[in-house]
C-alpha cells in the first residue's frame, strides 16, 4: 500500500490517526487463516473449529499481555472503539445509572466518547458534565474536583486527543476518581499504537481501542474491563454463544468475556489484531514512540517557522498529531492541493466538533504519524504547504 | 445567448489549455475569487447547504421566466466550481435546467470534487438548483 503512487507521485501517508496501513505479516496471517484455517469458533467439535477457537483465545491472551491485563477474560472483542463505548454505556447505564446521576467526559473527546453518553443521559435522565481544556489544548485538570460530586457515576476520557495530540494526565484523573469511588473509562484509540499501556498500573476500570489504528484489521476492537465489573454488568447484546440456559421464560448468561460476545465474533479480525500487536511488540513500542516523537518535534518546529501556519495543540506532552490551519486559506482548499501532491492528510472536524467550537473554527488540517513515516515525508508536507500558500495568496 | 451545451463546450475548451492539474486549480481559484458576490441578505441559514468539508450558500430568483442563481462558499476552490455552475445554469428557463446533463464536469476532470464522499456541498448544490427549477417549473405551469 505504502509503495503506491497517487497522481503520479509516491504516496505520503499521513492519515494514521484515521487508520494505519497493515504490515505484511498481518496481511499474510489473515490470508492464511482464510485459506487454510477458517472455521467458526466455540461451536464445533471438529478439528478446524477447535483449532480456530484456540487461535481466537490465544489472540485474547496476546491482547491481555499487550495491555497487561490481569486475566484474559477481561478482554472483550468488539467491532471497534465506538462499539466498545456504546456497549459499555448501555450496560453501565442499565445497571448503575439513575435519573440525576452524572457522567464526566472532557471537552476534547471524539464524538464516539460523547454521543453514547448523551444517548445514555437521554435514556436515563442523567447529566453529562464536561471537563474543559485551555487554548494550548491541555485539560484543566484543576477543575475536575469541582465537577465531581456524590452523583458522579463514571468518568470517561481519551488518553490522547485525535485532534490536538495532547497526552492527557489519565493517571491523575484515575486517582482522583478512585478517591471518590468513581470508575474510569480510558479511550485509548489514539494511544495504544504509540505508548505502552499497563491497565493494572493505571488502575483504570475500562479501556477501549480499535484494531485498525494499531496496524491490525478493521472491524475488530477491544473493551477491557476489570473482572469485578464484568460480573456486575448485563450483556449489551443477546444472541448465540453468550447464553447458559435458554428457555422462553428466562435465559441465563454464561461467564465473561463470552457473555459480552453475542453472535459469531470477528475471530479472524481478533487473530489479525493479535498478529499486529505481536508485530508492534517485536518492532518495539519504545522505539516506535521515539521515532514518532522525533518526527513530531521536527514537523512542529518546521511548521512553527512558517508565520502563516497556526498550530493547534501546544501541550508539551504530545504525540503523533499535527493539527493546523493556514491563514486566509480554507482547510478544504489546502487539503485538496495537498492531496494532489500525493500526500494523504485529513481535513475537517475529525469527529470532534466541540474542539473546533472551542477555537471558533470549522475544521483543521491534520497530519498524523505512524511508525513507517520519515523525515523526508515531513519535508514533503512542509513543501506542499508552502506551495498551497503560493497558490492561494 | 449561448445554449447550455455551448457554454459547457466553451468551459471544456478553457480547461483543455491546461495540461497540469496545478494550472487547472489555479484557474479555479481565479474563478472563485472573481465570482460575483452574493448579497449578504441572502447569505443566511435558509440558503446554506452544509457539507462536512465546506459550506455553500445558494440563492435563486425567478424573473420573467428565467432563474438567476447567486452563490458563495467558504472554500475558494468550491467557489470556483460554483462559478462554473452559475455560468452554465443561471439565467435559464426552469425546464432547461431540469433537462441539463452537466457533461463539462467530467470533461474538465472535476468529477472527484462532486463525488458524494467529498461532502463539500457541491452535489447538494446541484440538486438544490434542480429543485428550484422544478419548483418554478411547477409554478409557471400552475399559473
Amino acid at each position: 500500500m505504502l509503495k503506491q503512487e497517487v497522481y503520479g507521485r509516491p504516496l505520503v501517508y499521513l492519515d494514521n490517526g484515521a487508520t494505519t496501513q497493515k504490515p505484511l505479516p498481518v496481511i499474510e496471517c489473515i490470508r492464511n487463516f482464510h485459506s487454510f484455517k477458517n472455521s467458526s469458533i466455540h461451536r464445533g467439535i471438529h478439528f478446524y473449529s477447535e483449532r480456530a477457537t484456540e487461535e481466537f483465545e490465544n489472540a485474547r491472551k496476546t491482547v491481555q499481555q499487550f495491555i497487561h491485563a490481569e486475566k484474559s477474560s477481561e478482554i472483550i472483542f468488539t467491532s471497534g472503539t465506538t462499539s466498545s463505548v456504546n456497549g459499555l454505556a448501555w450496560s453501565f447505564g442499565e445497571r448503575f445509572i439513575r435519573p440525576g446521576d452524572e457522567i464526566i467526559i472532557s471537552e476534547m473527546e471524539h464524538h464516539s466518547n460523547i454521543v453514547p453518553w448523551q444517548m445514555l443521559c437521554e435514556r436515563k435522565g442523567s447529566v453529562l458534565k464536561v471537563l474543559p481544556f485551555n487554548d494550548d489544548g491541555i485539560l484543566e485538570i484543576d477543575r475536575l474536583d469541582a465537577l465531581i460530586n456524590n452523583r458522579t457515576r463514571l468518568i470517561s476520557v481519551m488518553h490522547i486527543s485525535n485532534t490536538l495530540g495532547t497526552i492527557n494526565p489519565i493517571r491523575t484523573i484515575i486517582e482522583k476518581a478512585h478517591e471518590n469511588d468513581i470508575p474510569v473509562l480510558i479511550d485509548a484509540a489514539q494511544s495504544v499504537q504509540h505508548i505502552a499501556i499497563d491497565v493494572q498500573q493505571l488502575d483504570c476500570d475500562f479501556l477501549v481501542f480499535s484494531g485498525h489504528k494499531i496496524y491490525g484489521p478493521t472491524g475488530i476492537g477491544v473493551l477491557y474491563a476489570k473482572e469485578k465489573w464484568l460480573h456486575e454488568l448485563p450483556p449489551f447484546q443477546g444472541g448465540g454463544e453468550m447464553v447458559d440456559v435458554v428457555t422462553f421464560q428466562k435465559t441465563t448468561y454464561t461467564e465473561p468475556p463470552v457473555k459480552f460476545e453475542a453472535g459469531t465474533p470477528n475471530y479472524i479480525g481478533a487473530i489479525g489484531l493479535a498478529e499486529a500487536l505481536k508485530y508492534v511488540t517485536s518492532t518495539g513500542l519504545s522505539g516506535i514512540l521515539q521515532h514518532e516523537n522525533a518526527l513530531l518535534d521536527y514537523g512542529f518546529q518546521q511548521l512553527s517557522q512558517l508565520d502563516f501556519v497556526k498550530l493547534y495543540g501546544q501541550a508539551s506532552d504530545k504525540s503523533s498529531i499535527l493539527s493546523f490551519n493556514l491563514r486566509d486559506i480554507h482547510y478544504y482548499d489546502a487539503g485538496m492541493i495537498i492531496d494532489k501532491m500525493g500526500i494523504a492528510v485529513r481535513t475537517g472536524t475529525h469527529c470532534a466538533q466541540p474542539v473546533m467550537q472551542h477555537y471558533g473554527i470549522s475544521g483543521t488540517i491534520r497530519a498524523s504519524l505512524g511508525m513507517y513515516n520519515t523525515k523526508e515525508e515531513i519535508d514533503n508536507l512542509v513543501g506542499a504547504i508552502k506551495k498551497v500558500r503560493d497558490m492561494f495568496v | 445567448m449561448k445554449s447550455i451545451i455551448e457554454i459547457q463546450q466553451e468551459i471544456s475548451g478553457e480547461f483543455e489549455m491546461y495540461d497540469d492539474w496545478m494550472d487547472k486549480y489555479n484557474y479555479l481559484i481565479e474563478l472563485g475569487k472573481d465570482l460575483a458576490v452574493i448579497d449578504t441578505k441572502h447569505k443566511v441559514k435558509e440558503n446554506l447547504i452544509n457539507g462536512c468539508q465546506s459550506r455553500v450558500w445558494l440563492h435563486a430568483e425567478y424573473e420573467e421566466g428565467l432563474i438567476h442563481f447567486t452563490a458563495d462558499s467558504d472554500s475558494i476552490i468550491t467557489k470556483g466550481i460554483i462559478a462554473l455552475l452559475v455560468r452554465v445554469l443561471s439565467g435559464r428557463k426552469p425546464e432547461e435546467i431540469l433537462n441539463t446533463d452537466l457533461f463539462f464536469i467530467d470533461r474538465i476532470g472535476l468529477r472527484q470534487n462532486l463525488s458524494p464522499t467529498r461532502s463539500n456541498g457541491l452535489l447538494s448544490m446541484i440538486r438544490q438548483m434542480k429543485l428550484y427549477a422544478l419548483a418554478y417549473h411547477a409554478k409557471a405551469k400552475g399559473s
